[in-house]
């Protein structure tokens, strides 16, 4: 199998996010860059996969802030090979990217039987929804999201995956390869990397930075305004000593007569 | 200016999700300021029984075929196609579930419409549409004001009032044949979920523990309070992920859909995805150390505090109090 994960860096939201000036971005300043964390399980299913049926697996992201540090996770994981598109993409919304990503792709010619496109099913910012439909269209192969577990039949070259309803259930969809699916929860947590491992593999290999054509693609239009949420219904916030405020909960709970 | 606003409804295994009837109230109120017919589509096997419900929209299509055993993004993109082309349709609203995931920017790539996803909110004002959007995990919402009123937008379940999309008139049914373009996915059968060991929708208490209880081990703080006040250890997605608690124990939009009374929340963010499983329980008490969480948006009583200052002690005095 010959597998291909784009992923893409995201503002942790642990931390407290800013608007910009322009009211229409996030602060750049203020902003600490990860993974996206369903992309983070993409790597960790298609690593699985790999030690499962053998292949290839290829990560891919755009240039962004901290962008390294994931691409050589990746390789510490097992990756294979890990390709940084060069260029400001930072304004680049879903549908824009998708078309970057399968020009690339098609330019490449990366796109053979036995592709598997691997991508997080959505991100915290995919105000325009996932990219895997997007590129899935664009490449005119099929195309399935919310994937928490795939295998691989390699007498019909196809894969075998699980989606994720609501309320525990699921369904079972059968996919001829090429296909692109979006990786919702890896069949196992993402394994933890040594710090160590990385310096390594920082020594030994190596990412491979690329350019790409100019085809004119458009970044997507932008929002008319950012801001944050609107504190109408918001929490009545007990303070003091943890003293107090357990004090406080008791008094609460018993008032609603929960204890 | 096209001629219509059109909801597709969402259902799994023979039930329409609250969400519908979201989708049909709003849908309604902006079709009358817009001066627009409201169309509604059902696919699926069976799908003709649902549609009596519908009588808030003017026509509801519906394909009903025994081969449809479940509606894939592919199969209901290439219905709704044909039929927003054919009747000029301008606004289409999905539902943001797992079940029409997927739909959205399918369809937008097709039609070359802009899609908006996690829509909480859609007003019409000056022959404009603004769609209100909640991002990075609900810590930030997006306003994006679309003049030409043409697009497709995801609604989050919860967003707007289920009664408004309920009325006892009849719609005019037309029923739509299978298109039978055949599909790039095969459908292989549904997987039921495993019984746990506690049903959690049925627990009036719930402790729910996120990623801010730090480590597997931590989640015994949890376990110390449920056996003090009654009810259950549920969690967040995260803790689910980890394999520290099973399946059945997750509460939002994948998880279970819980209405206890009393939900306390400790160490999770309150991300959409979360919410939705538990926004209608009475009492939400969340103990969190980031103030600006959007759990607590939600929640009646917060605590900004990390757990370990809080839980441990008021454990402590619960039992002083026995
Ligand atoms: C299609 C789809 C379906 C999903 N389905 C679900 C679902 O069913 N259920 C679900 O829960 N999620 C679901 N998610 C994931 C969801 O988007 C969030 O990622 C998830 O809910 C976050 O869990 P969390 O709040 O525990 O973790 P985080 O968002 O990481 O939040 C942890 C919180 O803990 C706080 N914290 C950290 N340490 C401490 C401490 N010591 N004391 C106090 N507070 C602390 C932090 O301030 C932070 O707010 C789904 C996502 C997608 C895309």
């Amino acid at each position: 199998m010959n597998i291909l994960i784009f992923i893409r860096m995201v503002a942790d939201v642990v931390e407290e996010l800013k608007i910009a000036d322009d009211f229409k971005s996030l602060d750049i300043d203020w902003i600490r860059f990860r993974l996206s964390e369903t992309d983070e399980h993409a790597v960790e299913q298609a690593i699985l996969l790999k030690e499962k049926y053998g292949g290839m697996v290829t990560v891919i992201a755009l240039d962004a802030p901290e962008v390294d540090d994931a691409l050589y996770n990746a390789l510490a994981k097992g990756a294979d090979r890990a390709i940084k598109i060069c260029g400001d993409w930072m304004n680049f919304r879903s549908p824009g990217i998708a078309k970057l990503f399968s020009n690339y792709i098609k330019d490449e010619n990366l796109l053979v039987t036995q592709t598997l496109i691997m991508s997080g099913s959505q991100a915290i910012d995919d105000l325009e929804g996932e990219l895997i439909y997007y590129m899935g269209e664009n490449l005119n192969i099929p195309t399935c999201g919310i994937v928490t577990s795939v295998n691989y039949r390699s007498d019909f070259n196809l894969i075998n995956v699980y989606k994720e309803f609501a309320g525990g259930l699921r369904g079972e969809f059968e996919i001829n390869l090429p296909a692109i699916i979006g990786i919702q929860a890896a069949e196992k947590p993402p394994r933890y990397i040594p710090i160590a491992k990385i310096r390594a593999i920082m020594k030994t290999a190596k990412i491979e930075e690329i350019d790409i054509p100019d085809d004119h693609i458009s970044a997507g239009k932008e929002v008319n305004r950012l801001l944050e949420p609107e504190v109408s219904g918001r929490a009545t916030m007990l303070e003091g000593s943890p003293d107090e405020i357990t004090a406080k909960l008791i008094e609460i709970l018993s008032e609603k007569a929960i204890i | 200016m096209s001629k219509g606003i059109l909801v597709l409804a969402d259902h799994t295994k023979e039930v329409i999700t609250d969400v519908s009837y979201e989708m049909l109230g709003i849908g309604r109120k902006l079709a009358d300021s817009m001066n627009q017919p409201l169309y509604s589509l059902i696919i699926g096997d069976g799908a003709e029984k649902f549609a009596s419900g519908f009588g808030i929209a003017d026509k509801v299509f519906v394909v009903a075929d025994k081969k449809i055993e479940i509606a894939i993004p592919e199969l209901i993109v290439q219905i709704l196609k044909k039929i927003v082309t054919e009747n000029d349709i301008s606004l289409i609203l999905v539902a943001g579930t797992n079940i029409s995931s997927g739909v959205g920017p399918l369809l937008a790539a097709k039609l070359d419409y802009r899609f908006i996803h996690f829509c909480k909110n859609l007003i019409y004002e000056n022959g404009e549409l603004m769609a209100t959007s909640q991002l990075f995990g609900g810590k930030i919402f997006s306003e994006t004001v679309l003049n030409d009123c043409k697009g497709i937008f995801s609604i989050l379940p919860g967003s707007f009032p289920a009664e408004a999309g309920k009325a006892s008139r009849f719609p005019e049914i037309i029923d739509i044949p299978h298109p039978d373009d055949g599909l790039k996915i095969k459908f292989k059968a549904f997987i039921e979920p495993e019984a746990g060991d506690v049903d959690v929708t049925k627990e009036s208490i719930l402790v729910s523990v996120g990623r801010g209880i730090g480590s597997s081990d931590n989640i015994s703080i949890a376990d110390e309070l449920v056996e003090i006040i009654g009810g259950a250890v549920c969690a967040s997605r995260p803790i689910i992920d980890q394999g520290w608690l099973p399946l059945s124990r997750q509460i939002g939009k994948s998880g279970m859909i819980v209405k206890p009374k009393l939900y306390m929340a400790l160490g999770i963010s309150g991300a959409p995805e979360h919410i939705e499983g538990m926004k209608d329980a009475e009492l939400i008490i969340a103990v969190n150390k980031d103030s600006a969480a959007p759990i607590f948006n939600v929640a009646q009583y917060g605590i900004c505090a990390d757990i370990d200052d809080i839980v441990p002690m008021l454990i402590d005095k619960l039992k002083e109090r026995k």
